[in-house]
């Protein structure tokens, strides 16, 4: 009966939501708010705060935020507030996750895993670690960033969890280098404050587009982000295994 | 097209939530919805034959070629949330499988 019912719901829901998706054409169209200079197209040209000419990859110099992939400039630079109340949802999922899971109690032993498989998950770890860093280190030039990478640092060390019954971390390790992570977030907001007059702003010289060094501030906020939602996860993963296993 | 896929998705999701009184499948509804969620809004910003919001050597010249990188970004935000309301509803269901013994939101009330 309860199916029956939430089938009915649910088909009532999706039809209402397709039709009237369809019916209206004035719902937002992305090629509108390009050709009338909307939020979306002042971000792709890099002119919000005055025409900064044609951006060429690899040529252009010093133009506002300098970073070439799109996505990241608005992540880390336009809309970088947005991003620092995000990392902070974040911790207090992880906050939350270590409070309720410190007191769960033991439920049964694990079994002793294998040569073969301990070895080759410590053969892994060092390159999923490595791949992660690459990841949000060069997440202003291409897909990934911050939080890609650092749920890669995490996985990483989920594997080893995983894979090895006898691995753990400490867990106040993380959270000093989440703290820190922060910390320094927030004040290198403070400092764009103090330069420039608001919180979070671009204060170093951008660089050439497309190149390594580039960007300004946008590279270092990424990399923190990385650490701090890197070891948010790996708290999460590893007091979710604690509570289960010890204790 | 993808857009009306993923509102079957968000719809599927619905129905996960609504038909079971498990705290587990509750917690898959919720994520099967939001994937609906984030494609539909990801499905808004795209332009036929866009690339990628990202400057390459190879990158369109023109401005309308690119898909919109804010649409993007938001939902990089979401996914990040829908991940520490997911791990923390987990652990609320760990809790409750610990106190009760069942994940049956059901044969939890009333009896004690």
């Amino acid at each position: 009966m309860k199916k029956i019912f939430a089938g009915l719901a649910a088909v009532a829901f999706g039809v209402l939501l397709i039709l009237g998706i369809s019916a209206s054409t004035d719902i937002f169209r992305y090629e509108d708010a390009l050709t009338e200079g909307g939020a979306a197209a002042r971000y792709i040209a890099k002119d919000v705060n005055g025409s900064n000419g044609e951006i060429v990859f690899g040529e252009t110099n010093d133009a506002e935020t300098g970073s070439a992939n799109m996505v990241t400039s608005v992540i880390a630079n336009y809309r970088s507030f947005d991003t620092l109340g995000e990392v902070t949802v974040l911790f207090l999922a992880s906050l939350g996750v270590s409070l309720l899971a410190g007191t769960m109690v033991k439920n049964g032993k694990r079994k002793k895993s294998g040569f073969v498989l301990k070895t080759s998950a410590r053969f892994l770890f060092p390159v999923m670690l490595l791949t992660g860093i690459y990841i949000f280190t060069h997440g202003h030039l291409t897909p990934g960033g911050g939080f890609p990478g650092g749920s890669m640092i995490a996985s990483s060390f989920l594997l080893l969890y995983l894979a090895d019954e006898g691995f753990s971390t400490r867990i106040s390790s993380f959270k000093i280098a989440e703290g820190i992570a922060g910390l320094l977030y927030t004040a290198i907001g403070a400092t764009g404050l103090l330069v420039g007059g608001y919180f979070l702003m671009n204060f170093l010289p951008t660089g050439t587009v497309g190149s390594l060094l580039s960007g300004g501030i946008i590279p270092i906020v990424y990399v923190l982000i990385g650490l701090k939602v890197g070891s948010e996860i790996t708290g999460i993963v590893s007091s979710m295994y604690n509570g289960e296993v010890k204790v | 097209m993808i857009k009306f896929t993923s509102l079957l998705l968000i719809a599927i999701g619905l129905y996960g939530i609504l038909s079971t009184r498990n705290v587990i499948r509750i917690l898959v509804g919720i994520n099967i919805m939001e994937i609906g969620i984030n494609i539909f809004i990801v499905a808004m910003g795209y332009v036929s034959d866009g690339a990628a919001p990202i400057l390459s050597v190879d990158s369109p010249g023109s401005l309308l070629k690119y898909v919109d990188p804010v649409a993007q970004a938001l939902v990089l935000t979401s996914i990040v949330i829908g991940l520490g309301i997911t791990a923390l509803g987990l652990v609320f269901a760990r809790r409750i499988h610990s106190k009760y013994g069942t994940y049956d939101l059901d044969s939890i009330g009333g009896d004690s």
